[in-house]
Protein backbone atom coordinates (compact mmCIF):
# COMPACT_ATOMS: atom_id res chain seq x y z
CA UNK A 1 0.00 0.00 0.00
CA UNK A 2 1.17 3.46 -0.74
CA UNK A 3 -0.38 4.86 2.44
CA UNK A 4 1.88 3.43 5.16
CA UNK A 5 1.06 5.57 8.16
CA UNK A 6 -1.34 8.20 9.48
CA UNK A 7 -0.69 10.80 12.19
CA UNK A 8 -3.62 12.64 13.74
CA UNK A 9 -3.24 15.87 15.68
CA UNK A 10 -6.05 18.00 17.14
CA UNK A 11 -7.41 20.54 14.64
CA UNK A 12 -6.46 23.46 16.92
CA UNK A 13 -3.41 23.45 19.16
CA UNK A 14 -2.79 26.12 21.81
CA UNK A 15 0.67 26.96 23.10
CA UNK A 16 1.37 25.23 26.44
CA UNK A 17 -1.40 22.69 25.90
CA UNK A 18 -0.90 18.92 26.26
CA UNK A 19 -2.23 17.22 23.13
CA UNK A 20 -2.67 13.56 22.26
CA UNK A 21 -0.75 12.48 19.18
CA UNK A 22 -2.30 9.43 17.50
CA UNK A 23 -0.26 7.39 15.06
CA UNK A 24 -1.36 4.40 12.99
CA UNK A 25 0.98 2.38 10.78
CA UNK A 26 0.28 -0.38 8.25
CA UNK A 27 2.24 -3.48 9.26
CA UNK A 28 1.38 -7.22 9.47
CA UNK A 29 3.11 -7.74 12.89
CA UNK A 30 3.77 -11.41 12.16
CA UNK A 31 4.55 -12.94 15.58
CA UNK A 32 7.01 -15.65 14.53
CA UNK A 33 4.95 -18.24 16.41
CA UNK A 34 2.54 -19.13 13.59
CA UNK A 35 2.95 -21.74 10.87
CA UNK A 36 1.81 -21.55 7.25
CA UNK A 37 -0.45 -24.09 5.51
CA UNK A 38 2.62 -26.28 4.84
CA UNK A 39 3.61 -26.42 8.52
CA UNK A 40 6.61 -24.14 8.05
CA UNK A 41 7.11 -21.53 10.74
CA UNK A 42 6.46 -17.99 9.49
CA UNK A 43 9.48 -15.87 10.39
CA UNK A 44 8.92 -13.05 12.81
CA UNK A 45 8.23 -9.72 11.11
CA UNK A 46 7.33 -7.01 13.59
CA UNK A 47 7.98 -3.36 14.28
CA UNK A 48 10.54 -3.17 17.09
CA UNK A 49 10.68 0.52 17.85
CA UNK A 50 8.63 3.69 17.50
CA UNK A 51 10.34 7.03 18.02
CA UNK A 52 8.79 10.48 17.85
CA UNK A 53 10.89 13.61 17.57
CA UNK A 54 9.84 17.23 17.76
CA UNK A 55 12.32 19.34 15.81
CA UNK A 56 14.92 16.61 16.35
CA UNK A 57 14.36 16.19 20.10
CA UNK A 58 13.13 12.76 21.20
CA UNK A 59 9.71 13.23 22.84
CA UNK A 60 8.37 9.67 22.84
CA UNK A 61 9.69 6.16 22.21
CA UNK A 62 8.32 2.66 22.58
CA UNK A 63 9.57 -0.90 22.09
CA UNK A 64 7.01 -3.17 20.44
CA UNK A 65 6.79 -6.93 20.97
CA UNK A 66 5.28 -9.93 19.15
CA UNK A 67 1.87 -9.94 20.89
CA UNK A 68 0.81 -6.63 19.34
CA UNK A 69 -1.94 -6.67 16.68
CA UNK A 70 -1.37 -5.83 13.03
CA UNK A 71 -1.41 -2.14 12.07
CA UNK A 72 -0.33 -0.89 15.51
CA UNK A 73 -1.99 2.23 16.89
CA UNK A 74 0.09 4.31 19.30
CA UNK A 75 -1.19 7.30 21.26
CA UNK A 76 1.05 9.55 23.35
CA UNK A 77 0.76 12.95 25.08
CA UNK A 78 2.85 15.88 23.95
CA UNK A 79 3.20 19.34 25.50
CA UNK A 80 3.22 21.98 22.78
CA UNK A 81 5.57 24.87 23.42
CA UNK A 82 5.40 26.35 19.95
CA UNK A 83 5.33 25.56 16.25
CA UNK A 84 7.34 22.57 15.21
CA UNK A 85 7.78 19.57 12.98
CA UNK A 86 6.84 16.23 14.52
CA UNK A 87 8.60 13.21 13.00
CA UNK A 88 7.57 9.66 13.81
CA UNK A 89 9.86 6.76 12.86
CA UNK A 90 8.87 3.13 12.87
CA UNK A 91 11.57 0.51 12.46
CA UNK A 92 11.68 -3.24 12.73
CA UNK A 93 12.48 -6.67 11.31
CA UNK A 94 13.49 -7.22 7.67
CA UNK A 95 14.82 -3.68 7.52
CA UNK A 96 11.39 -2.11 7.93
CA UNK A 97 11.66 1.65 8.27
CA UNK A 98 9.01 4.30 7.77
CA UNK A 99 8.96 7.99 8.58
CA UNK A 100 5.89 10.21 8.73
CA UNK A 101 5.85 13.94 9.41
CA UNK A 102 3.20 16.24 10.80
CA UNK A 103 3.47 19.99 11.26
CA UNK A 104 2.33 21.47 14.56
CA UNK A 105 1.03 25.02 14.29
CA UNK A 106 0.30 26.48 17.73
CA UNK A 107 -1.97 29.48 18.30
CA UNK B 1 -19.41 15.80 12.68
CA UNK B 2 -20.18 13.07 10.17
CA UNK B 3 -19.70 10.52 12.95
CA UNK B 4 -22.14 12.39 15.16
CA UNK B 5 -24.69 12.44 12.35
CA UNK B 6 -24.20 8.72 11.89
CA UNK B 7 -24.69 8.06 15.61
CA UNK B 8 -27.87 10.14 15.51
CA UNK B 9 -29.10 8.12 12.56
CA UNK B 10 -28.56 4.92 14.54
CA UNK B 11 -30.51 6.36 17.45
CA UNK B 12 -33.32 7.50 15.16
CA UNK B 13 -33.52 4.04 13.61
CA UNK B 14 -33.58 2.37 17.02
CA UNK B 15 -36.22 4.77 18.29
CA UNK B 16 -38.59 4.11 15.39
CA UNK B 17 -38.99 0.50 16.51
CA UNK B 18 -36.85 -0.72 13.64
CA UNK B 19 -36.47 -4.48 14.13
CA UNK B 20 -33.30 -4.60 12.02
CA UNK B 21 -29.96 -4.11 13.77
CA UNK B 22 -26.58 -3.34 12.31
CA UNK B 23 -23.80 -5.57 13.60
CA UNK B 24 -22.43 -2.33 15.08
CA UNK B 25 -25.09 -2.41 17.80
CA UNK B 26 -23.86 -5.78 19.13
CA UNK B 27 -20.15 -4.93 19.26
CA UNK B 28 -18.23 -4.20 22.45
CA UNK B 29 -17.94 -0.50 23.39
CA UNK B 30 -14.20 -0.67 22.60
CA UNK B 31 -14.77 -1.93 19.06
CA UNK B 32 -17.56 0.61 18.56
CA UNK B 33 -15.21 3.37 19.65
CA UNK B 34 -12.62 2.11 17.16
CA UNK B 35 -15.13 2.43 14.31
CA UNK B 36 -16.43 5.83 15.45
CA UNK B 37 -12.97 7.37 15.69
CA UNK B 38 -11.49 7.89 12.23
CA UNK B 39 -8.02 8.27 13.75
CA UNK B 40 -8.17 4.87 15.46
CA UNK B 41 -9.95 2.96 12.68
CA UNK B 42 -7.25 1.02 10.76
CA UNK B 43 -9.50 0.93 7.66
CA UNK B 44 -8.38 4.53 7.11
CA UNK B 45 -5.00 3.24 5.94
CA UNK B 46 -6.80 1.60 3.00
CA UNK B 47 -9.19 4.53 2.62
CA UNK B 48 -6.34 7.05 2.27
CA UNK B 49 -4.59 4.71 -0.15
CA UNK B 50 -7.83 4.52 -2.15
CA UNK B 51 -8.07 8.30 -2.18
CA UNK B 52 -4.64 8.54 -3.80
CA UNK B 53 -5.42 5.78 -6.29
CA UNK B 54 -8.72 7.45 -7.17
CA UNK B 55 -6.97 10.77 -7.80
CA UNK B 56 -4.42 9.03 -10.03
CA UNK B 57 -6.60 6.58 -12.00
CA UNK B 58 -10.24 7.59 -11.73
CA UNK B 59 -10.48 11.36 -11.28
CA UNK B 60 -10.00 12.19 -14.96
CA UNK B 61 -13.47 10.70 -15.65
CA UNK B 62 -15.19 10.70 -12.23
CA UNK B 63 -15.48 13.78 -10.04
CA UNK B 64 -15.00 12.72 -6.41
CA UNK B 65 -18.26 14.43 -5.33
CA UNK B 66 -20.18 12.40 -7.91
CA UNK B 67 -19.25 9.28 -5.91
CA UNK B 68 -21.48 10.39 -3.00
CA UNK B 69 -24.25 7.86 -2.47
CA UNK B 70 -23.06 5.57 -5.27
CA UNK B 71 -22.16 2.62 -3.03
CA UNK B 72 -25.64 2.71 -1.47
CA UNK B 73 -27.06 1.74 -4.89
CA UNK B 74 -24.79 -1.25 -5.64
CA UNK B 75 -24.82 -4.00 -6.94
CA UNK B 76 -26.17 -2.47 -10.16
CA UNK B 77 -26.79 -3.59 -13.74
CA UNK B 78 -23.91 -3.38 -16.21
CA UNK B 79 -25.20 -2.81 -19.72
CA UNK B 80 -22.01 -4.04 -21.43
CA UNK B 81 -21.76 -7.35 -19.57
CA UNK B 82 -25.57 -7.69 -19.35
CA UNK B 83 -25.29 -8.78 -15.72
CA UNK B 84 -25.17 -7.05 -12.33
CA UNK B 85 -21.86 -5.98 -10.86
CA UNK B 86 -20.90 -5.43 -7.24
CA UNK B 87 -19.10 -2.20 -6.42
CA UNK B 88 -15.76 -4.03 -6.30
CA UNK B 89 -16.54 -5.72 -9.62
CA UNK B 90 -17.56 -2.39 -11.13
CA UNK B 91 -14.26 -0.81 -10.07
CA UNK B 92 -12.26 -3.73 -11.49
CA UNK B 93 -14.19 -3.54 -14.79
CA UNK B 94 -13.68 0.20 -15.01
CA UNK B 95 -9.95 -0.26 -14.43
CA UNK B 96 -9.77 -2.93 -17.13
CA UNK B 97 -11.77 -0.90 -19.71
CA UNK B 98 -10.48 2.61 -19.16
CA UNK B 99 -7.28 2.65 -17.11
CA UNK B 100 -5.35 -0.45 -18.07
CA UNK B 101 -2.47 -1.79 -16.06
CA UNK B 102 -2.65 -4.82 -13.79
CA UNK B 103 -6.08 -6.31 -13.07
CA UNK B 104 -7.59 -5.44 -9.70
CA UNK B 105 -7.81 -8.92 -8.22
CA UNK B 106 -10.55 -9.68 -5.68
CA UNK B 107 -9.36 -9.05 -2.10
CA UNK B 108 -6.22 -7.27 -3.32
CA UNK B 109 -5.22 -4.21 -1.33
CA UNK B 110 -5.61 -2.05 -4.45
CA UNK B 111 -9.21 -3.08 -5.08
CA UNK B 112 -10.17 -2.94 -1.40
CA UNK B 113 -8.61 0.50 -1.11
CA UNK B 114 -10.59 1.93 -4.02
CA UNK B 115 -13.78 0.21 -2.89
CA UNK B 116 -13.35 1.53 0.66
CA UNK B 117 -12.74 5.06 -0.59
CA UNK B 118 -15.78 5.05 -2.90
CA UNK B 119 -18.07 3.34 -0.36
CA UNK B 120 -16.97 5.78 2.35
CA UNK B 121 -18.39 8.62 0.22
CA UNK B 122 -21.81 7.06 0.97
CA UNK B 123 -21.37 6.90 4.74
CA UNK B 124 -24.67 7.84 6.41
CA UNK B 125 -26.65 7.40 3.17
CA UNK B 126 -29.57 4.97 3.32
CA UNK B 127 -29.05 1.78 1.33
CA UNK B 128 -31.17 2.27 -1.80
CA UNK B 129 -31.23 -0.79 -4.09
CA UNK B 130 -32.04 0.20 -7.67
CA UNK B 131 -35.56 -0.63 -8.92
CA UNK B 132 -34.14 -1.95 -12.22
CA UNK B 133 -36.45 -4.84 -13.29
CA UNK B 134 -33.48 -6.72 -14.77
CA UNK B 135 -32.16 -7.24 -11.22
CA UNK B 136 -35.35 -8.94 -9.98
CA UNK B 137 -34.48 -12.46 -11.11
CA UNK B 138 -31.00 -12.09 -9.59
CA UNK B 139 -32.47 -11.00 -6.27
CA UNK B 140 -34.81 -13.99 -6.33
CA UNK B 141 -31.81 -16.22 -6.88
CA UNK B 142 -30.05 -14.55 -3.97
CA UNK B 143 -33.11 -15.05 -1.77
CA UNK B 144 -33.16 -18.74 -2.72
CA UNK B 145 -29.44 -19.12 -1.93
CA UNK B 146 -30.00 -17.38 1.42
CA UNK B 147 -32.66 -19.95 2.36
CA UNK B 148 -30.91 -23.00 0.95
CA UNK B 149 -29.25 -25.45 3.35
CA UNK B 150 -25.63 -26.15 2.40
CA UNK B 151 -22.53 -27.93 3.68
CA UNK B 152 -21.90 -30.81 6.03
CA UNK B 153 -23.59 -28.86 8.82
CA UNK B 154 -26.66 -28.51 6.57
CA UNK B 155 -27.33 -24.89 7.50
CA UNK B 156 -28.80 -22.04 5.46
CA UNK B 157 -27.91 -18.35 6.00
CA UNK B 158 -31.47 -17.90 7.28
CA UNK B 159 -31.01 -20.53 9.99
CA UNK B 160 -28.53 -18.37 11.87
CA UNK B 161 -29.14 -14.82 10.64
CA UNK B 162 -32.97 -14.84 10.65
CA UNK B 163 -34.04 -17.56 13.09
CA UNK B 164 -31.21 -17.29 15.64
CA UNK B 165 -29.98 -13.73 15.23
CA UNK B 166 -29.28 -12.08 18.56
CA UNK B 167 -28.44 -15.41 20.18
CA UNK B 168 -24.89 -16.64 20.62
CA UNK B 169 -22.61 -18.87 18.63
CA UNK B 170 -19.98 -19.71 21.24
CA UNK B 171 -19.10 -16.30 22.72
CA UNK B 172 -20.21 -14.17 19.77
CA UNK B 173 -23.60 -12.60 19.17
CA UNK B 174 -25.06 -13.80 15.85
CA UNK B 175 -25.74 -10.63 13.83
CA UNK B 176 -28.68 -10.21 11.51
CA UNK B 177 -26.27 -10.12 8.62
CA UNK B 178 -26.92 -6.70 7.12
CA UNK B 179 -24.01 -5.67 4.88
CA UNK B 180 -23.97 -2.03 5.98
CA UNK B 181 -20.27 -1.39 6.40
CA UNK B 182 -18.31 -3.22 3.68
CA UNK B 183 -15.44 -3.34 2.99
CA UNK B 184 -14.81 -3.87 6.71
CA UNK B 185 -11.70 -3.94 8.88
CA UNK B 186 -12.16 -7.21 10.76
CA UNK B 187 -10.08 -7.71 13.89
CA UNK B 188 -10.03 -11.47 13.31
CA UNK B 189 -8.55 -10.94 9.83
CA UNK B 190 -6.18 -8.22 11.03
CA UNK B 191 -7.04 -6.55 7.77
CA UNK B 192 -9.68 -5.42 5.29
CA UNK B 193 -12.09 -7.70 3.51
CA UNK B 194 -15.08 -7.50 1.19
CA UNK B 195 -18.56 -8.91 1.72
CA UNK B 196 -17.51 -11.86 -0.45
CA UNK B 197 -14.72 -12.69 1.99
CA UNK B 198 -17.22 -12.62 4.85
CA UNK B 199 -19.64 -14.87 2.92
CA UNK B 200 -16.82 -17.25 2.06
CA UNK B 201 -16.02 -17.48 5.77
CA UNK B 202 -19.64 -18.37 6.53
CA UNK B 203 -19.68 -21.02 3.76
CA UNK B 204 -16.50 -22.71 4.93
CA UNK B 205 -17.84 -22.41 8.49
CA UNK B 206 -20.75 -24.69 7.62
CA UNK B 207 -18.26 -26.84 5.65
CA UNK B 208 -19.70 -26.03 2.24
CA UNK B 209 -17.69 -25.44 -0.92
CA UNK B 210 -17.43 -21.63 -1.21
CA UNK B 211 -18.42 -19.91 -4.47
CA UNK B 212 -15.76 -18.43 -6.75
CA UNK B 213 -14.78 -14.80 -6.24
CA UNK B 214 -17.05 -12.46 -8.25
CA UNK B 215 -19.28 -15.43 -9.12
CA UNK B 216 -22.95 -15.04 -10.06
CA UNK B 217 -23.89 -16.64 -6.74
CA UNK B 218 -22.03 -14.07 -4.63
CA UNK B 219 -23.45 -11.21 -6.73
CA UNK B 220 -27.00 -12.60 -6.38
CA UNK B 221 -26.56 -12.98 -2.60
CA UNK B 222 -25.24 -9.45 -2.30
CA UNK B 223 -28.20 -8.10 -4.30
CA UNK B 224 -30.61 -9.88 -1.97
CA UNK B 225 -28.77 -8.81 1.20
CA UNK B 226 -28.71 -5.16 0.12
CA UNK B 227 -32.46 -5.35 -0.60
CA UNK B 228 -32.94 -6.86 2.84
CA UNK B 229 -30.96 -3.99 4.39
CA UNK B 230 -32.69 -1.27 2.30
CA UNK B 231 -32.98 1.99 4.21
CA UNK B 232 -30.27 1.20 6.76
CA UNK B 233 -27.39 3.70 6.75
CA UNK B 234 -24.06 2.84 5.10
CA UNK B 235 -21.27 2.67 7.74
CA UNK B 236 -18.19 2.13 5.57
CA UNK B 237 -15.47 1.84 6.75
CA UNK B 238 -16.85 -0.38 9.51
CA UNK B 239 -14.86 -2.34 12.10
CA UNK B 240 -16.06 -5.78 13.12
CA UNK B 241 -14.67 -8.20 15.74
Amino acid sequence: MSQRALIHLPAKVRRGEVIMVRALVAHPMETGHRVDSGGQRLPRDIIRRVEARLDGELVFAADLHPAIAANPYVVFPLRVTGDGMLTVDWSGDRGFAHRERAEIVAT
Amino acid sequence: MKTAALALLFLAVAAAGEPRRSGFADMSPATQAMQRDDAANPAWLWLKDGEQRFARDCARCHAVERMDGVAARYPAWDATLRRPLTLGGRIAQCQQRHVGGPTLEPESDARLALETFVAHRSRGWPITPPADPRLASWRDRGRALYGQRVGQLDLACADCHDRHAGQRLAGSVIPQGHPTGYPIYRLEWQGMGSLQRRLRGCLTGVRAEPFEADSDEFTALELFLMQRAAGMPVETPAVRP
